[in-house]
C-alpha cells in the first residue's frame, strides 16, 4: 500500500534501486546514487513536516502500521489472551490477556486490525461488537480486584454498526465501559495507536494518562461520516479531516492528549524498532508515576482531569 | 419494486421534523396540525392538550423543554440552573456555527440543548435535565456536558434524586473531540449519584442516539421510554450501507430495547409523571407507608 503523498518519494526510492542494480554490473555510480539518496532524505524531511489532517488519517490508516498485538509481542512478556465475555462471545476485534510489561503483571486490552483482507475479516476491521466492550469490562473488574494496572492500545474506526451489535445493546455496551473506567482503582494507560473512532475508541480509552502516536488521528466522527453530515458529500472527507481537529497537536492543546509519542521519519511502519522502543519508554515512564499513588488519589485525579474537559464561557445577558 | 410502490404512502421511519407537527394546509391552517406520524389534520386545541400526541395514531411528537417542564413538574416549582453556560468554537468552526448557535438559543430561548434545574414531581423534589432537539438536533457539546455534569454534582450535594430526560442525535461535530469527552464526563457524575445512593432515572424521548445513547441516557437506575421513540448508537443509514440490507421494521425504537432488555418500561406520555414518581418514591421513601387513594 502506498499513500498519494509519498509517492514522489516511492519513486526517487525506486529509481535509486534501479541505479543500485546498474552498478552492479560494474559502472560506477556511486556519485549519482549518493546525490539521489541525499535528495531522497530530503524530501522525506519535506513530505513529513508538512502533513494535511488528511495526510495523517492515510498514515493512522496504514496497513503496515504496527498494530494492538505487534506492541503487546515486542513490549510485553508471558502474555496470555483471554477470551470471551461470559456472557455471549468472544469479539475478535477486541484482544485482551494478562501479561507483564517491565516485569510487572498487568491487564492489556486493546482494538485489532487486520494487516491484510483475510485478517481484516477475522478481525471485523477492528470494529467492535458489544461483546469486546464487556469482555474488556468483566477484565477491567479483574484486574481491580488483584490491583493490575490497565494498558489500553486503541485503534478502530469505530464501533461496529450492524443489526446484531444494536440488538445486543452497543451504546450500552460503551455507556458502561466508559462509566467503569471513570470509577476503577487502579491505574489506567491508553495509548492511541492508530485510528480513534468516536464512541468506539472512547469504550477502552478513559485513561489516566492518554498517550498518542505522533501521526494518529482521534476523532468524534469519521471524515468521511462528518463529510456526508456537514456537507452530504463523503468525499469532502479531506475538508472535513482538517476541521475537525483529530492531530495530535489539536488534541494535546485541547488538553485531551497528555503526550505525544514522536515516530520515525516516515511513520510508525518505517522503522518498527524505533517505534516499538518510543513507546515502550513512554509507557514506563507514566506506568512509574501512576502506580505510586494512593487509589482514591487515582480515582479523583481522573475525574476532575475528564471534568475539566469542556468549553464553556457564561453567556453575558444584556 | 412495483409500480404502486410509488404511490403507496410510505410512514418515514424517523421523524425528522422538529415534533411541532407540520402545520395543515388547508383554510383554517392555523387551527389544525397535520400529525407527522399518520398524516392526519388534527383540532390544535386538541393536539396540545393531548400533550402533543396523535389521537388517532398515538404518534409522539417532539417537546420543547419548556413544555416538557410543564408536562412533568409540579406547577411553578421549576427553578433553572445555569441558564448561561453557552458553548464557543473551540475548532474554530467559524461565524456559521456561532450564528447557528445564538439562532438556537433565541429560537429555544435556552443557552444550549438542555435545561436543567430543581423542581417538584407530585412533590417529590428532583434535579431534572430536559433536552430539547429543537436546539442544534439536541446535540451534545460542552455546555450540554457541562450543564448535566454540574447537574448531576449539584444533586449530590443536595441528596436529590435525578430526572434525565433525553433527545438528542449525539455529540456536537463542530466541537470535534470536546464533545466525544462529554460522554466521558457525564458518565463519571453518574457513577457518583450511584455510589452516593442517590436514584438516576433516565427518560428516552425521539430520538436518543449515538454519543448521548452511549453515555449518561443508558447509564440510568431505571431507564423509560416513550413509545416510538428512536433509540440506538449507529444510525439507520449508515447501518444500511454498512450490512447493505434494509432495516426490519421497529428497529431501533423504544419498544425494540425493551424487548431486547435495554429499556424497563415503554411509558405513554400521559402517564410518564406519574410513573416516574411512582418508581421514584419507591427508591426514595422506601420505608414510608403511602396510603393507595
Amino acid at each position: 500500500m502506498s499513500l498519494e503523498f509519498e509517492k514522489p518519494l516511492l519513486e526517487l526510492e525506486g529509481k535509486i534501486d534501479e541505479l543500485k542494480k546498474v552498478a552492479e554490473s560494474g559502472v560506477d555510480l556511486t556519485g549519482v546514487v549518493r546525490q539521489l539518496e541525499r535528495k531522497a532524505e530530503e524530501l522525506k524531511h519535506s513530505i513529513y513536516s508538512n502533513l494535511s489532517a488528511w495526510d495523517r488519517v492515510q498514515i493512522a490508516r496504514h496497513e503496515q502500521r504496527p498494530k494492538t498485538l505487534d506492541y503487546i509481542r515486542e513490549l510485553f512478556t508471558g502474555f496470555h489472551e483471554l477470551h470471551g465475555d461470559r456472557h455471549y462471545a468472544d469479539d475478535a476485534a477486541v484482544v485482551a490477556g494478562l501479561a507483564r510489561f517491565e516485569g510487572r503483571a498487568v491487564l492489556v486490552v486493546g482494538h485489532q486490525k487486520g494487516k491484510d483482507t483475510k485478517e481484516n475479516l477475522l478481525r471485523n476491521f477492528g470494529m467492535p461488537a458489544p461483546e469486546g466492550f464487556r469482555k474488556a469490562q468483566r477484565l477491567f473488574i479483574m484486574a481491580q480486584r488483584f490491583g493490575l494496572p490497565i494498558i489500553t492500545f486503541v485503534d478502530t474506526s469505530g464501533a461496529y454498526p450492524g443489526i446484531e451489535a444494536e440488538e445486543r445493546g452497543q451504546y450500552e455496551a460503551i455507556a458502561s465501559s466508559i462509566a467503569l473506567m471513570t470509577e476503577l482503582t487502579v491505574p489506567i494507560l491508553t495509548v492511541v495507536i492508530g485510528e480513534g473512532g468516536s464512541g468506539g475508541a472512547l469504550g477502552i480509552a478513559v485513561g489516566d494518562r492518554v498517550l498518542m502516536l505522533e501521526h494518529s488521528v482521534y476523532s468524534v466522527i469519521s471524515p468521511e461520516g462528518c463529510a456526508t453530515i456537514l456537507w452530504r458529500d463523503a468525499s469532502k472527507a479531506e475538508q472535513a479531516a482538517a476541521t475537525l481537529g483529530l492531530t495530535s497537536e489539536t488534541l494535546t492543546k485541547l488538553g485531551l492528549v497528555d503526550e505525544v509519542i514522536h515516530e520515525p521519519l516516515g511513520g510508525a511502519h518505517r522503522d518498527l524498532s524505533l517505534t516499538y522502543k518510543a513507546v515502550q519508554m513512554a509507557l514506563s515512564k507514566h506506568l512509574e508515576q501512576l502506580v505510586k499513588l494512593a487509589p482514591d488519589d487515582l480515582v479523583q485525579q481522573r475525574y476532575d482531569k475528564y471534568r475539566a474537559m469542556g468549553r464553556v464561557q457564561r453567556e453575558v445577558k444584556v | 419494486m412495483s409500480i404502486f410502490d410509488k404511490f403507496r404512502k410510505q410512514k418515514p421511519r424517523i421523524d425528522s421534523s422538529e415534533g411541532d407537527a407540520v402545520p395543515a394546509k388547508a383554510p383554517g391552517s392555523d387551527l389544525w396540525v397535520k400529525c407527522s406520524g399518520c398524516g392526519t389534520a388534527v383540532y390544535k386545541k386538541n393536539f396540545q392538550e393531548n400533550l402533543k400526541v396523535c389521537e388517532k395514531c398515538g404518534h409522539h411528537h417532539k417537546m420543547t423543554a419548556q413544555e416538557r417542564v410543564q408536562q412533568m413538574c409540579d406547577e411553578g416549582s421549576f427553578f433553572e440552573w445555569d441558564s448561561d453556560v453557552i458553548s464557543m468554537d473551540p475548532l474554530e468552526f467559524g461565524p456559521e456555527y456561532l450564528n447557528k448557535l445564538q439562532q438556537d438559543r433565541a429560537k429555544t430561548r435556552l443557552s444550549d440543548a438542555v435545561l436543567t434545574g430543581k423542581a417538584k414531581i407530585e412533590g417529590l423534589e428532583v434535579a431534572l435535565g430536559v433536552m430539547d432537539f429543537h436546539f442544534r438536533g439536541g446535540s451534545m457539546g460542552s455546555a450540554v456536558g457541562e450543564k448535566i455534569t454540574a447537574m448531576m454534582e449539584r444533586a449530590l450535594e443536595l441528596g436529590l434524586p435525578t430526572v434525565m430526560i433525553t433527545s438528542s442525535g449525539g455529540a456536537r461535530m463542530q466541537e470535534g473531540m470536546l464533545s466525544l469527552m462529554q460522554m466521558a464526563r457525564t458518565s463519571a457524575a453518574v457513577r457518583r449519584l450511584n455510589k452516593a445512593g442517590l436514584p438516576y432515572m433516565c427518560i428516552l424521548t425521539d430520538p436518543t442516539t449515538a454519543g448521548v445513547a452511549a453515555s449518561f441516557a443508558s447509564l440510568g437506575d431505571i431507564i423509560l421510554a416513550e413509545p416510538g421513540a428512536i433509540v440506538g448508537f449507529s444510525g439507520a443509514r449508515v447501518i444500511e450501507q454498512t450490512i447493505r440490507q434494509k432495516l426490519p421494521p421497529g428497529f431501533q425504537t423504544a419498544e425494540f430495547y425493551e424487548k431486547h432488555g435495554f429499556v424497563d418500561k415503554v411509558v405513554k406520555r400521559v402517564e410518564l409523571k406519574r410513573t416516574a414518581y411512582e418508581l421514584l418514591s419507591l427508591l426514595t421513601r422506601p420505608l414510608e407507608v403511602i396510603s393507595e387513594s
